[in-house]
């Protein structure tokens, strides 16, 4: 009888670690931090997104205002997407889940979409595929993405995000627009994913109900 | 089943790459003598490295995290087989499906067999050292599937006909004068009128490559981390390559090797901060994925893991060498290291170049004695800035003595060489074994050239014999290394 690969690989590792021993492991390292908006955003212009802060009242004038400046035709968005964010006067598509990577492609193409966590210290987006961020498709395609982030998204550090996260999700962790520096280390933003990263952030209106 | 299966078996040579076809100094003379390479290397070594201390600086429970680090490695390493079991069940109930791989060959077939079964001519890839290691893409396309490269440098790499040269800019012994070259050359639909301003050429793959993401139906990855608990895996990229291959097509097969594993999905939290100030100097990359099997509506649709050992359970087996599993690839090591930017990645022969390389290759393919590998051990001067940057601790110039003295036993053992070279490394062995010693055989190493008659001197293996090699020396050296390291760079901390 022939042994599977899978007991072989077993075996040899059972017999590699008798010797080995499992040390316990120190967690004295932070276990986060207070969230920080004006850290949020320092992080965010670093990356060279571009960030325009705003009341809730303000979110659809914000996607206009980025919309118009960035050349922005066709604008696309998930379900589940709070309809008073998006703007009156331009058509938004929702997507349906046939919305193909050809539809998406376009130096035109933009997508709105909300997150799950926003991470201060690093200036990370994360998106978890829930309503108002959508398949992960949507927000790869377009060359814009639009992220609205709600005060109640924002947090202070990485092990802050974790806490949050379901890992059964799809997670996608978006620090800046995409880049590369594989010739001569040079910067260039936007090889793959959107060229352009716009992130709405929206102020806590005091006495509102979507406050933490 | 007998006790031979149970034994941890070393990297089959032949497949992949995981050895050169020369010695480590007469790769690094040829190395040497390509000024571009070096010119290249030093500029791109020291920005990295000031980018990185600058990041690092300023998270003040650095240390904290990596004493975290390194003992989750340390606890995963011991428990490695049943948290490879979790791992796969919890793959498999989300839908996806778990292959194991004994070495290289396996692997291929077992990926070549996949592609096979859904039809595809072609598949994209993302940047993974372990497909590189087993040779995959040639494996595939012995059986008439291409293989796109997707990662800017990979592409430059692979249209280059050429061999990657560091872990994270695998093109960076290439200018932009050399990249447009091989653009207009091997770039099929190139635009001729591209200028060699990195953006450009950035765009051109983009445009490239956008047609390749939107029309092929198998992705094959690599993995930078497996959750066990969870059955999670996860990319961390920068351009968006990998976001494309793990959500376009229909079929994603990912191949990792057995030690890319933490137990525990908040175990995570320590390695997304360690990796990426480690690796690119920044405070997050821009991308990382993370998926746990088959997401129904969204991305592939069918997902296989490719669980590889080809030597790892060998190396899992030294007590010393089995740190080298926790490397987590940032190449932080590589950027402080003496003997990598004078030499390059070339050099080193395998897919895993600089200090890093220096202690996993020869463990995943076995000492012998006289093998090629052997001669890693001692690309080092031992002067331990790998350790001091390494964000899961790994002590690389402890691995590197007892390699040495591995090294030394199994040519003892082979009886290949002659009795007074033996009596010779012996002493090497001792100088090796004590750092202080070490130093000082370093600064004596020119006296003894002139002491010992020339022929003696040439017999010499490799610590001294690198010395004349790759430096170049006439006359003694007036610094070490170590020494030249110490006035070179000032810890930037
Ligand atoms: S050995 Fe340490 S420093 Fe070197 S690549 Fe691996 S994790 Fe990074």
């Amino acid at each position: 009888m022939t042994i599977s690969a899978r007991d072989e690989v077993l075996a040899r590792i059972r017999s590699a670690i008798v010797t080995a021993v499992s040390p316990d492991v120190p967690r004295d390292y932070r276990a986060g931090a207070a969230a920080d908006v004006e850290l949020l955003v320092d992080r965010l212009v670093d990356y060279r997104a571009i960030v325009h802060r705003c009341a809730p009242a303000g979110i659809a004038g914000a996607i206009i205002e980025a919309a118009d400046a960035a050349g922005i035709d066709r604008l696309f968005a998930p379900p589940g997407l709070d309809p008073a964010w998006q703007p009156s006067d331009r058509h938004v598509s929702i997507d349906d889940g046939t919305l193909t990577a050809t539809d998406l492609d376009g130096n035109d193409v933009g997508v709105i979409t909300t997150c799950s966590v926003a991470i201060c210290e690093t200036g990370t987006i994360v998106l978890d595929g829930g309503p108002g961020q959508g398949r992960r498709l949507l927000t790869l395609v377009p060359d814009h993405h639009i992220c609205i982030v709600l005060p109640e998204q924002v947090v202070g550090a990485v092990p802050d995000a974790f806490r949050r996260l379901d890992p059964r999700r799809p997670l996608t962790w978006i620090s800046g627009p995409s880049a590369t520096s594989d010739i001569e280390l040079k910067r260039v933003e936007g090889v793959h994913g959107p060229r352009h990263l716009v992130v709405i952030i929206v102020e806590h209106v005091p006495g509102s109900n979507s406050a933490p | 089943m007998s006790d031979r299966t149970n034994l941890p078996v070393y990297a089959p040579l032949g497949v992949g790459r995981l050895q050169g076809d020369r010695t480590f100094p007469a790769a690094a003379k040829i190395a040497l003598a390509d000024g571009q390479l070096r010119s290249n290397l030093r500029s791109a070594t020291a920005t990295i490295r000031a980018k990185r201390a600058n990041v690092v600086g300023e998270v003040a429970d650095w240390e904290e995290l990596r004493r975290a680090g390194e003992a989750i490695k340390a606890s995963t390493m011991a428990s490695l087989d049943t948290l490879l079991i979790e791992l796969e069940r919890n793959v498999v109930a989300n839908g996806g499906a778990v292959h194991w791989a004994r070495d290289a060959a396996e692997a291929n077939r077992i990926v070549t067999g996949l592609v096979q079964a859904t039809g595809a001519k072609q598949v994209v890839k993302v940047k993974s050292m372990v497909t590189q290691e087993i040779g995959l893409n040639e494996a595939l396309a012995a059986a008439g599937i291409e293989a796109f490269e997707t990662d800017l440098a990979e592409l430059i790499i692979q249209l280059g006909h050429d061999e990657p040269s560091h872990i994270l800019v695998p093109a960076i012994h290439r200018n932009r004068a050399q990249i447009r070259e091989i653009f207009l050359q091997e770039m099929p639909g190139v635009d001729r009128s591209i200028s060699d301003e990195p953006a450009v050429l950035a765009g051109e793959a983009r445009r490239y490559l956008r047609k390749k993401f939107l029309e092929t139906k198998v992705a094959i990855s690599g993995a930078n981390f497996a959750v066990a608990d969870t059955g999670t895996l996860t990319v961390v990229e920068s351009e968006g390559n990998g976001r494309m291959c793990l959500t376009l097509p229909d079929t994603l097969i990912t191949v990792m090797g057995i030690e890319k594993l933490v137990p525990t999905w908040t175990d995570l939290e320590v390695f997304f901060q360690l990796l990426p100030r480690s690796s690119t100097g920044e405070r997050m990359n821009p991308y990382t994925s993370t998926w746990t099997g088959v997401t129904p509506g969204d991305g592939p649709q069918s997902f296989h893991l490719v669980l590889l050992d080809n030597g790892r359970t060998a190396t899992l087996a030294d007590e010393v060498g089995r740190q080298a599993l926790h490397c987590i690839r940032c190449s932080a090591c590589l950027n402080v290291c003496p003997v990598y930017e004078r030499t390059g990645g070339h050099a080193y022969g395998s897919t895993y170049p600089g200090p890093i390389g220096a202690i996993l290759s020869p463990q995943l393919t076995g000492l012998t004695g006289d093998g090629v590998n052997d001669s890693l051990p001692y690309a080092s001067t031992l002067c331990g800035a790998c350790f001091d940057v390494c964000p899961v601790r790994i002590d690389i110039p402890s691995i590197l003595v007892d390699l040495r003295a591995r090294h030394v036993e199994a040519a003892k053992a082979a009886s290949r060489i002659p009795s007074g070279e033996r009596l010779a490394m012996a002493g090497v062995g001792w100088a090796m074994a004590g750092e202080k010693r070490w130093q000082l055989a370093q600064r004596g190493a020119g006296v003894l050239r002139h002491s010992t008659r020339r022929t003696t001197i040439r017999r010499l293996p490799w610590p001294l014999s690198r010395w004349t090699a790759s430096r170049d020396l006439a006359k003694p050296p007036v610094q070490t290394f170590r020494q030249w390291w110490a006035t070179e760079h000032e810890d930037p901390s």
